[in-house]
């Protein structure tokens, strides 16, 4: 680390980092008392380095980039340490003294492209107003320019679009754009790409990649993805509880993490296991042991509990009065699920992978095509015979906030289904309940509870054990671990792997995650607008990708390029 | 565009024949006869009572009066009154009236209202947003008669600052009084609304990131929260101007305002159905066209929302 030596002459002096952190606290008023969000966060990023903070959602990973920045929310305060930007500490400096810093000397770039746009102003607008605040040429050709070399083709139409006019991508390039317009010395960039797909993600890193390297800018990027961190970042710093927990060059602390929290870490992270399997495979170890309930689930009955036959879903979009154009959203699509095995749709969104999902649960009616279960059409299933098949297949959806009952406790949540079919009497059904939460590994005492008191985990426990109470056979699981940390996610994983070899239960996994898929999936499906355009055992795919899409896919998984051990000892 | 707004205007037709009947039903069955009221405790000659009945049509049955107010309509005649006076001269005269109470009272609720709550709103929690809130909340409870009455004794009788009453001569000056008295019931909702608009928006992504990029403190505040937060602000009271046109029977009453109000008040204690279904299609007019501006007000406002889809 180098000293801070401000006497020395500029030109002769060591290079001086353009942030450092020392010894930052950061609490919270609210309504229970002060909360530390941070607690000892120390950090420093040389001119032209990347450097990550990886930890999972209240770590204070982002309330310390706020900091920085100087937006924390109106309730929280820097209570001690320093906060040093090219030497002179902006922890508590003026408003007007941030204001002036704030886009010309620190730049972000936020995370969700959705929301951090102003609807109502157009994208030029948005740029516009950047420059100007910072002093900079604010014509429309400064404008256009701007977001062109953000990547956003065909700029100066676009910057007379207003967001919704925009995808997510698009979005998050005019972001960038924004963030990057006034050449700040330093960018934080919180967690800009985990709303976007996978290829758009790489896209967009890559392009970020080459322009800060192009203008030298240095960025503090905020990641709860270990690989992605790894591969994005010159060092990587771990927090925990509001801690620094460990620091370093990102390889070094991959390969040899000291503290517990970074191995569980570098153990549970999708995108690390997804490479250590490849990495063991290439060089010839058997990476068995590394999906164990895969394996096991191989070996089972292999009877087709699910056949898809030709599958389409045509949705009318109207084009003026009177006229409509057809879209395809699922376009002849045909596959069979294994009893007791997992298969994976994977695809970006927009690709119809929900829409199969939708109509696997007849939530949609398949404009063609059928859906044969345990060898029965399900067209044909009405009243009585169709409720019976939704006591068999269950969903578990993606937001554990939005998908449970706020005004419903847990013990109602769960025994809902099982009173909706009438199954038992008051105290069999609490009893199964019990039983449930126990499978799931949460306390019974958390029955009377309600869905806010708990966290995203949780929720998502609750969800299974709310799927599970009618003991089906499928379980669709869409997106289901994709809104959640990745520790957790593990844990979720880990518990429908050990629930699929109890239970012997059928997994159609919808999601877009691939890393995920390589560690849970026996069949993988690959989806793209609406076809199907691979299909095959998850190794297959993953070795010898016959589609550009699937390999497309599959390089956008973090962390590909890093060279690991083939398993954490 | 266009498409929408000829679409919107053809909606007035059902709209309109469906309000005028009903109304035309309504005046037709209250109880009582509108022209034996007319003579108090005098008997006129039976030959008088006819003549009155055939000149308003009393004497047909329901659909035919109906059907002659509609033609007569067609043909811009709204006939005339109990008093012999054309019904069209009587509302050129109290429209104005009405129009100009309602712009006056719209203005001091919506520069108020805003200005208030956009202030209350950033500073939540602090000390001019509770004194705000508890006030407009007073001012939502009081009833107008109650807060019309107040004011008029208050101000225009013991201080003297505007007249008590309006009277025949309505001019801008003289409508204050009841102008803020009827301002003041949607001037507190404006205030409440503009409130909860701007200290949702003051916490949204884009605001946080208008920050970052460097934007001083009003620039953010003008830009990125007063415009979003104005959008449902607009709305209420474009919807309001609609129900201020119709005229404030109540306020009108106590400080004698010839508007509106006051006609169809009048028109409705003499059973005049010809007055009233009059007056009423008229407002029937001014609701769709005002609602109809609004929509267009907002798909300005949030570009998000298109009609020609």
């Amino acid at each position: 680390m180098n000293s801070v030596n401000v006497s020395i002459d500029e030109a002769t002096a060591p290079v001086r980092p353009i942030l450092e952190i020392k010894d930052l606290a950061i609490t919270f008023k609210t309504g229970s008392g002060e909360v530390k969000a941070v607690k000892n966060a120390h950090l420093s990023i040389m001119p032209g380095e990347t450097v990550a903070i990886v930890g999972e959602s209240g770590s204070g990973k982002s309330t310390t980039a706020l900091a920085a920045i100087g937006l924390l929310p109106n309730n929280g305060r820097v209570s001690a340490g320093q906060i040093l930007l090219d030497g002179e500490d902006i922890a508590h400096a003026s408003e007007k003294r941030m204001i002036e810093l704030r886009g010309s000397h620190i730049g972000m770039v936020p995370q969700d492209p959705m929301s951090n746009l102003n609807p109502v102003w157009k994208i030029g607008y948005q740029v516009r107003e950047t420059l100007k605040a910072n002093g900079r040429p604010d014509g429309p050709e400064d404008v256009a320019r701007v977001l062109a070399e953000a990547g956003l083709p065909d700029a100066a139409r676009r910057a007379k679009q207003y967001p919704h006019e925009f995808s997510g991508g698009m979005r998050q390039r005019a972001l960038i754009a924004i963030g990057l317009s006034c050449q700040p010395k330093l960018l934080i960039a919180d967690e800009p790409t985990s709303a976007l797909d996978v290829t758009v993600q790489r896209r967009i890193l890559d392009h970020l990649d080459k322009m800060t390297t192009e203008l030298g800018t240095s960025v503090l990027l905020i990641t709860h993805d270990l690989g992605l961190a790894a591969e994005r970042a010159d060092k990587v710093i771990v927090m925990y509880q509001g801690n620094v927990v460990e620091a370093g060059p990102s390889l070094d602390l991959l390969r040899n993490p000291q503290h517990p929290y970074t191995r569980r870490l570098v153990e549970s992270a999708p995108s690390l296991a997804s490479r250590r399997i490849q990495v063991a495979k290439e060089q010839g170890v058997e990476a068995g042991d590394l999906l164990a309930p895969v394996a096991a689930a191989q070996d089972r009955a292999q009877d087709e509990v699910l056949q898809i036959k030709n599958l389409r879903k045509i949705y009318k979009l109207r084009q003026g009065i009177g006229q409509s154009a057809d879209f395809a959203a699922v376009d002849d699509v045909s596959f069979n699920v294994k009893r007791g095995t997992t298969t994976a749709i994977v695809g970006e969104s927009g690709s119809g992978k929900s829409t199969v999902a939708k109509m696997v649960l007849q939530l949609e009616k398949p404009t063609e095509g059928q859906i044969v279960f345990d060898g029965v059409d399900t067209a044909g299933l009405k009243g009585k015979e169709l409720f019976k098949f939704r006591r068999r297949v269950q969903p578990i959806f993606q937001d554990p906030y939005g998908s449970l009952d706020p005004m419903y406790n847990i013990f109602r949540t769960i025994e809902e289904p099982l009173r909706v079919h009438k199954i038992g009497n008051a105290a069999s059904r609490e009893k199964k309940v019990r039983e449930l939460l126990d499978q799931v590994a949460l306390p019974q005492s958390m029955m009377q509870r309600y869905p806010n008191e708990l966290s995203g985990g949780q929720r998502q426990r609750i969800a299974i054990a709310r799927a599970l109470a009618l003991d089906p056979e499928v379980i669709i699981c869409d997106e289901a671990v994709s809104a959640l940390d990745v520790l957790v996610q593990a844990q979720v994983l880990n518990l429908l792997a050990d629930l699929q070899d109890n239970l012997g239960l059928t997994y159609l996994f919808i999601t877009h995650d691939l890393a995920v898929v390589r560690q849970i999936a026996d069949h993988v499906c690959v989806m793209e607008k609406g076809k199907l355009v691979e299909t095959g055992s998850t190794d297959d795919v993953f070795d010898n990708p016959r589609e550009a899409y699937t390999q497309a896919l599959l390089d956008a998984i973090p962390g590909g390029s890093l060279l690991l051990p083939p398993a954490v000892a | 565009m266009v498409r929408f707004i000829f679409r919107r205007l053809l909606q007035v037709i059902p709209v309109f024949l469906g309000t005028t009947l009903l109304v035309y039903y309504m005046v037709f069955a209250l109880p009582g006869d509108p022209i034996a009221a007319l003579f108090g405790e005098r008997q006129p000659p039976q030959s008088v009572i006819d003549a009155l009945r055939a000149q308003y049509n009393l004497d047909q049955p329901f659909w035919v009066q109906y059907g002659l107010f509609i033609k007569n309509l067609f043909t811009f005649n709204l006939g005339v009154d109990f008093t012999q006076q054309p019904i069209a001269d009587s509302l050129a005269r109290a429209f104005p009236v009405t129009a100009m109470l309602a712009i006056e009272a719209l203005i001091i609720q919506a520069v108020f209202g805003i200005a208030f709550g956009v202030f209350a709103g950033l500073k939540k929690g602090k000390l001019f947003d509770s004194t705000v809130l508890v006030v407009s909340l007073l001012v939502i409870a009081v009833p107008t008669f109650v807060l019309g009455f107040v004011f008029q004794l208050v101000f225009g009788v013991q201080l003297g600052w505007a007249k008590p009453t309006v009277g025949a001569n309505a001019d801008w000056g003289n409508l204050i009084l009841p102008a803020i008295v009827l301002g003041l019931v949607s001037f507190a909702y404006v205030l409440r609304l503009t409130r909860a608009s701007v200290s949702e928006n003051m916490n949204a992504d884009y605001v946080r990131t208008a920050t970052a990029k460097g934007l001083s403190r009003p620039r953010v505040v003008i830009a990125h929260i007063l415009r979003n937060s104005l959008i449902p602000v607009v709305t209420y009271l474009g919807a309001n101007l609609g129900g201020l046109m119709g005229g404030a029977i109540v306020t009108e009453g106590i400080f004698n305002v010839p508007g509106v109000g006051n006609k169809l008040f009048q028109a409705i204690q003499r059973s005049e159905g010809p007055t009233i279904v009059a007056i009423v299609s008229v407002l029937v007019l001014v609701f769709v066209i005002t609602n109809l501006l609004v929509d267009l007000l907002y798909a300005w406002l949030d570009p998000r929302i298109r009609y020609d889809q």
